[in-house]
């Protein structure tokens, strides 16, 4: 009974920081729509700051906590909704989605600039050297107490709020209609800065109780405070007192696992897993929304692909393989080589978030499996184990097709998200099991794998500069894949899917098989990156897989583009060339590369269609240009042959390889542009003054009066009379 | 008994009755008309016959055969078809393309031999819309829009089709051209139900028309009966008292 007790109260206090935060959350989201992925990072950084104040500085409690909660925190959530997310009304739940994915590498970025990682930062609880009170059969500690009732007095504060106050009548009637409450004179602006305010300072709030109870680490606190959002779905994200319900079924669940789970190695991480595995239960028993059409018109475009122009994309990936392969040092090939397994890894989201509008945060998590796969089945490099990475991680992906079927968006977004965290917290740190007694699974054995490399046609690729080549043309055939989808029958039919559930399904369409199949070819593809990406590391540890490494990818495939093949390699480049270029070329700024693939995707709601579209259009006139283009190509090529025979450093190259096409589309575009005017002088050549001009350039002719009756609609018989 | 046949429908929204014992049959070889003011409730019974909507009493049939437990896909494939008051195309496809993906469909299921490609060409052809066949559908006007929508159905080969207001944004020369249109439809053996507010064209192609307001249907029959009809005058001009 004892036993019970107290781990009803461990669960009531962790249930208590969760409601706190989730309903923080909810309120952000009621008010203006936009799930914060961020919200748990801006709890973390408040944590961060309440150590700096508290432990570092030995400010005072009080004057921490006010400064943290009255100041700081509601001034940085009112600093969000005018900045960042006042900006996305009107665009898709994904652009919504990667802006505050990016907020929250941005937060993390920022945390572990200003406080390095790898320290120790020890925090104590709340009067922690006071003695428990005594319940009778039990104690509970100052600080459980304290955060239970500052649970309470937020679930009753809110409540007063919004429904005795004129701003919380106000929140509320936005919500139910905004364009409504705005003629009824309520300032929709000032509402959701003041619910930005509110929301961030309940998760500045929450951070704070949480950070005692575990290390201070900037990533896992900010995911740790994800297990909240599941109390939030409980109540769909709209009903407080449900969030509330959810939160203490969340944190008592977590206390009696804590207290009762048998005490054996595989079971540790489930209990780690358990908010985020109820995440999942609770978002696979909501109930099923009704089909619907259209919500929003979306601003997104991206043409269909030319079988031409894709041929020269992949020729020219290979192209590059090549020249990296060949022009850089091993440790060098090592780190920027990475950019191909990554680029296909962001390809397989093409498919399914481009053109069939789906979304998936755990496509690292597939590329896990394709590694392990290769890992333990591709002994001696066996190239018969990339066809089983490639079909184990399809299988894994129809299975989260299951929850697809119901969700879509941010709910959608939260259901894999959740499964990532599952794999990286539970499955993938499962010691050796026995499945049934058939076979033994060993995943990763001492937290890492070796995988040996390919072997094909009697050859080991095993040095560096061959896996980029492989990597390379792996690219480039998945690239070539991806296209033909989309010029096929299935691309119709995933972009249909995405534009219309509804007149899909009453056109006969098969919605969950296609989604099934959109899946599992997303996730074969994941794991054929995974495969290639782990005999490129040689050796994989589950950190290589985890969440946030999926929301890096996901945030950069959408801000190249997501809807062509080219932004799966903006992806790729800008987190294994630009991010490590940037660190070498100016290495008093490597601290602040942390930041920037956050920075990159918080201005997406400015053009959805990505980076790489803005970049084509550039370098369109080019494409039209045969002569630029011949001397661009045969530059870049005399370029390659005289870095090969030394006569050149690697800087130089790059300097070289950046410059000489950006110089040919100038020419292209310069050349392009006087050449229409030089065609627009020869059609209309007789006659280009102006209107108004015309009597003192030069004098009236019978012609002009024509073309101004016939614009005027008048003849030149009704207004002079016979001549 | 009918080819369509709605039976006994109600609907309600909270305590807001949409759509109050409906009955309504659709014949092949004919179109049947639907029409009513606004919010009587013509789009939610059409949504309740494709299965977007769920009622809360009520049967559907469809060739004799209860299709209330089916999907829209299912009931799609029993040879349903629907166009939507407020468009649901795919605006990212050129013409060409959305009627495409409904004819893949329909041949993935169907397997009868046919060949999508042939099927959108000759439906394409039979709608007007071969100047336009390549042109992105968010580019086209509204009039336009509709006969794509019109013509994604006919790829489903349906036996029933709904239309839901396909003439509006459709000009008076358009009108008459769809107006012959929707009669060789039905001359083909198709039913076609027709949700519309250009009364004139109703009561022309028309073999029955029925009257829905506030939720019920308060009137059906031929389209000079309608005309005559009593309490249909007080539902759209009002009562004098």
């Amino acid at each position: 009974m004892d036993k019970f007790l107290t781990f009803t109260i461990v669960g009531l206090s962790l249930a208590a920081i969760y409601a706190v935060i989730a309903s923080g959350l909810v309120l952000t989201f009621t008010t203006t729509g936009i799930f914060n992925f961020a919200h748990g990072a801006a709890g973390m950084l408040a944590a961060f700051t309440y150590w700096q104040l508290r432990f570092e500085w030995g400010w005072p409690v009080p004057v921490c906590l006010v400064l943290i909660l009255g100041v700081m925190a509601p001034l940085f959530g009112v600093l969000l909704e005018v900045v960042v997310m006042r900006g996305l009304r009107g665009t898709t739940d994904t652009v919504k989605l990667v802006v505050s994915i990016s907020l929250l590498l941005f937060m993390i970025g920022l945390a572990q600039l200003i406080w390095p990682p790898g320290v120790s930062r020890p925090m104590s609880k709340f009067f922690q050297t006071s003695t428990p009170i005594n319940l009778g059969p039990t104690t509970i500690t100052w600080h459980q107490a304290i955060t239970i009732m500052v649970a309470i007095v937020a679930a009753i504060g809110l409540r007063l709020v919004l429904t005795r106050f004129r701003f919380g009548i106000a929140m509320r009637a936005a919500v139910d209609d905004p364009s409504l409450s705005a003629l009824n004179g309520a300032r929709p602006n000032r509402i959701s800065m003041l619910a930005w305010a509110l929301g961030t300072a309940l998760a500045a709030l929450g951070g704070i109780l949480i950070a005692p109870n575990v290390t201070l680490d900037a990533p896992s606190l900010s995911l740790l405070i994800v297990s909240a959002y599941a109390a939030a779905i409980f109540g769909r994200l709209r009903s407080l007192p449900l969030t509330f319900l959810g939160a203490i079924v969340l944190g008592l669940t977590e206390g009696y696992l804590t207290g009762y789970l048998p005490q054996n190695q595989y079971l540790p991480g489930l209990r780690i897993a358990s908010p985020a595995l109820l995440l999942f239960l609770v978002l696979l028993v909501l109930p099923n929304p009704r089909l619907r059409g259209r919500m929003t018109r979306s601003r997104e475009f991206f043409p269909m692909p030319s079988i031409r122009g894709t041929l020269v994309f992949g020729g020219v990936v290979i192209v590059g393989g090549v020249v990296l392969a060949t022009t850089l040092s091993t440790p060098d090939q090592l780190t920027y080589g990475r950019l191909f397994p990554i680029g296909i890894i962001a390809l397989s989201l093409v498919p399914l978030v481009g053109f069939a509008g789906q979304i998936s945060l755990c496509q690292l998590s597939f590329a896990g499996i394709g590694g392990l796969v290769m890992a333990h089945l591709g002994h001696g490099g066996d190239p018969v184990a990339l066809i089983w990475a490639v079909l184990i991680s399809a299988a894994v992906g129809a299975l989260i097709a299951l929850p697809a079927l119901r969700l879509s968006g941010i709910y959608l977004a939260l259901g894999t998200a959740a499964f990532a965290t599952i794999l990286d917290r539970w499955i993938f740190t499962l010691p050796k099991f026995s499945v049934f007694g058939w076979f033994n699974v060993d995943l990763f054995t001492q937290g890492s794998i070796n995988v040996d490399p390919l072997t094909a046609f009697g050859k080991t690729f095993n040095s560096a500069a061959s896996q980029i080549v492989i990597g390379a043309i792996f690219f480039a055939l998945v690239a070539f894949l991806v296209v033909m989808i989309r010029r096929g029958r299935l691309g119709r039919r995933l972009i249909a899917m995405k534009d219309s559930e509804a007149a899909c399904a009453t056109l006969g369409m098969n919605l969950f098989g296609t989604k099934l199949l959109v899946f599992s070819i997303s996730a074969g593809i994941a794991g054929l990156g995974g495969a290639l990406y782990a005999m490129q590391l040689t050796s994989i540890q589950s950190g290589n897989f985890d969440l946030v490494n999926s929301l890096q990818v996901f945030a950069l495939s959408v801000v190249g583009g997501i809807g062509a093949v080219g932004g799966a390699l903006f992806a790729g480049i800008s987190l294994y060339v630009v991010l490590p270029v940037i660190g070498v070329l100016f290495p008093t700024v490597v601290r602040w590369v942390g930041l920037l693939p956050g920075a990159t995707g918080i201005g997406l709601g400015r053009d959805p269609n990505g980076a790489v579209s803005q970049m084509r259009d550039g370098f369109a006139p080019l494409a039209g240009s045969p002569s630029s283009l011949l001397v661009m190509t045969l530059t870049l090529a005399a370029l390659y042959g005289i870095r090969l025979i030394d006569a050149i450093d690697n800087w130089t190259f790059v300097g070289g390889l950046v410059i000489v096409p950006l110089v040919a589309s100038v020419i292209a575009t310069v050349s392009a542009a006087s050449k229409e005017r030089m065609l627009a002088q020869l059609e209309d050549a007789p006659d280009r003054t102006p209107m108004e001009w015309i009597g003192i350039d030069r004098p009236w002719t019978t012609e002009d009066l024509a073309t101004l009756d016939l614009a005027l609609g008048t003849s030149e018989l009704e207004l002079h009379g016979p001549a | 008994m009918a080819l369509l046949e709605v039976s006994e429908v109600t609907v309600r929204f909270g305590g807001n009755v949409a759509l109050d014992d409906v009955h309504l049959g659709a014949e092949p070889g004919i179109v049947t008309g639907l029409i009513g003011p606004n919010g009587a409730g013509k789009t939610t019974l059409f949504n309740v016959i494709t299965g977007l909507l769920p009622p809360n009493v009520g049967k559907v049939t469809i060739d004799g055969r209860n299709v209330n437990r089916l999907s829209p896909t299912k009931r799609a494939r029993c040879g349903m078809a629907r166009t939507f008051q407020r468009l649901e195309l795919f605006s990212l496809l050129s013409v060409r393309e959305n009627i495409r993906v409904a004819a893949d469909v329909h041949k993935g299921w169907a397997r009868d031999g046919s060949n999508p490609a042939e099927v959108v060409e000759e439906i394409i052809e039979r709608v007007g819309l071969t100047a336009v066949a390549d042109a992105r559908v968010d580019s086209l006007p509204t009039g336009q829009c509709r006969l794509v929508e019109l013509g994604r159905c006919l790829a489903t080969k349906p036996k029933v089709m709904l239309l839901d207001e396909p003439a509006s944004g459709q000009s008076e020369a358009e009108t008459v051209i769809f107006a012959e249109l929707l009669q060789s439809l039905a001359a083909g053996g198709m039913a076609v139900v027709l949700v519309e507010h250009d009364v004139a064209l109703v009561m022309n192609v028309c073999a029955r028309v029925n009257v829905l307001d506030f939720g019920r249907i308060i009137a059906s029959g031929t389209p000079s009966e309608i005309q005559n009809d009593q309490a249909v005058l007080s539902a759209y001009l009002g009562t004098g008292s």
